[in-house]
């Protein structure tokens, strides 16, 4: 079930680009899934014992930095709101995520699920992208050579430099935002994919080869599930990205969506609402992140190297 | 041209060019019979897996051939199926699955899809791998594994079957328990076997002939011995038989000697 050893090294540099909002909410990441249901009194017990050791803990932490935070703050009216201010003054939009009162007046939900919607499109398309050009240049020497050069150069570039060059090229916002998750959230994937298209071992192609498979049949049935391990260790660093990549480029782009929610009230000084916006922001990134890294344990279920 | 059914002729293998150039084999000659089990044996690194592997088709040799069944070996194929040392079965596909992938490819346009399944399952049935159909690589023992295998080396049909140290990452008894389940399908299949081991007593009890090679750079065949035991061969009887000793004695020696020359 483990991943047999992606290649996190040469994956590692591309995960925190410049210039795109850290994770609101580091403590959360540390909540487990809850077990299985198992009957029985005794099972139910240890049940509970093991989902509150999950949960316990970062629920304590942030009863803490809520504690320090409110202390720190107390009840200045300027600068960084406290938590009971918060609570006052973004009450309705912590509460209410659904209400919509047309416009951009909607309740964080709807804000979430548009920018959810530009990061699928986007980021589906650099995964078809990313996963053909991995392929190509982890099985061809001249493309490796031809073309590794530009890509170590490119996934360097901050996803918002993008954002100029992509409006004249696109002229319109939409297009621009998700050429912007496009090319902040491929790199990883093409590089993973050709590092693990790289490490096929050599046994399973000298299978391929006593067998004659044609290049067709290795591709589905050497090539693909072999690499299937480190294809979701670049999706799940890149659907990150794609979703540091959407907030970023809203911001700029106006319309629905959390980026802009959060810019717009930046703009009328409701720094409270950014506060409640940033733990959405943060809680969905990290969801993101789950259901992809669950989706490749799915995926690659049994593919555990042996 | 040999007459014999796979004909290894005047074989070089050189890796590389130039200055880094090492030549590994040179003028390696040999004859098998249809039918035959021959073993190679040979210190580490002289070369008999690269032999193999040249039958395999894996390797291009540089100089000379191998000829099988009248067919200049150029290119790997299912007519002469490799069990690897180190099983080589596809992870992500169970046991069953993995003969199948076998099966389907060589036999796709011959049989029916149902006989196809037929026959995967008589291979299993085989090795005896029958229980574990289902299982993934990774669920079953390094035993385990290598005996699918060789129901996906056998499932091929192959005109020679080219064992890689098959035995040779496993411990004494297991090992001692798949000779034993080789020497039964040898029994009724009668295929043509060619064998890297460097395990002694494992070419004497499984061979009709070991063929010894002499130690690298340019390993060749150094001397080929028959063992003239009648079969079935058991294990605990043989060890008793003059011929078994004899033919032991000889590869010891030979192995040691030419170690110290």
């Amino acid at each position: 079930m483990t991943y047999p050893k992606p290649d996190f090294a040469e994956a590692a540099p591309v995960a925190v680009p410049a210039g795109a909002s850290p994770p609101a909410t580091a403590s959360a990441a540390q909540a487990a899934p809850a077990a299985p249901k198992g009957p029985g009194a005794a099972g139910l017990a240890r049940q509970a014992k093991a989902v509150a050791a999950a949960v316990l803990p970062p629920a304590l932490t942030v009863l803490v930095i809520l504690a320090v935070w409110q202390g720190v703050c107390g009840d200045s009216y300027d600068g960084l709101p406290s938590p009971s201010r918060i609570w006052l003054e973004s009450k309705e939009l912590i509460v209410d995520p659904f209400y919509d009162r047309g416009g951009v007046d909607k309740g964080l939900f709807w804000h979430v699920l548009t920018s959810l919607k530009r990061v699928a499109l986007g980021f589906s398309i650099s995964a078809v992208c990313g996963i053909g050009l991995g392929v190509l240049i982890g099985a061809n020497r001249w493309a490796h050579r031809g073309l590794d050069p530009i890509f170590q150069v490119l996934r360097t570039v901050p996803p918002l430099a993008w954002l100029p060059i992509s409006l004249a090229a696109f002229h319109e916002a939409n297009p621009s935002a998700l050429f912007v998750i496009f090319v902040t959230s491929i790199w990883p994937i093409i590089i993973n994919t050709a590092v693990g298209v790289r490490n096929i071992p050599e046994d399973y192609r000298n299978v391929a080869r006593v067998l004659r498979l044609s290049p067709i049949e290795y591709f589905f049935k050497i090539l693909l599930p072999a690499t299937t391990p480190y294809i979701f260790t670049g999706l799940r660093i890149g659907v990150g990205m794609s979703w540091l990549a959407i907030v970023a480029s809203e911001m700029l782009l106006g319309g629905v969506g959390v980026g802009f929610f959060i810019w717009d009230q930046y703009n009328a000084s409701r720094i409270s609402d950014i506060v409640v916006a940033l733990a959405w922001v943060g809680l969905t990134g990290f969801a993101l992140d789950r259901i992809v890294a669950l989706l490749g344990r799915i995926v690659s279920r049994g593919n555990a190297a042996s | 041209m040999g007459k014999a059914y796979l004909s290894i002729e005047n074989l070089g293998v050189t890796f590389g060019h130039g200055a880094g150039a090492s030549e590994v084999l040179r003028g390696v000659e040999l004859q098998v019979d249809k039918g035959e089990f021959v073993s190679i044996i040979g210190h580490s690194g002289c070369g008999k897996s690269t032999l193999l592997n040249v039958v395999a088709g894996l390797v291009p040799a540089s100089t000379g051939a191998v000829i099988l069944d009248r067919e200049a070996v150029s290119a790997p194929g299912p007519e002469r199926a490799v069990v690897f040392q180190n099983h080589s079965l596809l992870p992500w596909l169970s046991v069953r699955e993995n003969v199948q992938l076998a099966v389907d490819k060589v036999f796709g346009g011959k049989k029916s899809a149902a006989e196809r399944r037929e026959w995967t399952l008589h291979n299993l049935e085989l090795v005896k791998m029958t229980h574990a159909k289902d299982k993934r690589p990774s669920e079953i023992s390094g035993g385990m594994k290598q005996r699918v295998g060789i129901a996906r080396a056998l499932a091929m049909q192959p005109k020679v079957l080219l064992l890689d140290e098959p035995f040779g990452a496993l411990d004494a008894l297991t090992r001692a328990h798949l000779q034993d389940s080789v020497m039964e399908i040898q029994a009724t299949l009668n295929n043509t076997v060619l064998m890297v081991t460097h395990d002694v007593d494992e070419a004497v009890l499984l061979s009709d002939r070991i063929v010894m090679m002499t130690n690298g750079p340019r390993a060749t065949i150094g001397q080929v011995r028959p063992v003239d035991l009648a079969r079935p061969r058991d294990r605990l009887a043989v060890a008793e038989n003059g011929s078994y000793v004899h033919a032991r004695a000889a590869v010891i020696e030979f192995l040691y000697t030419r170690r110290a020359a």
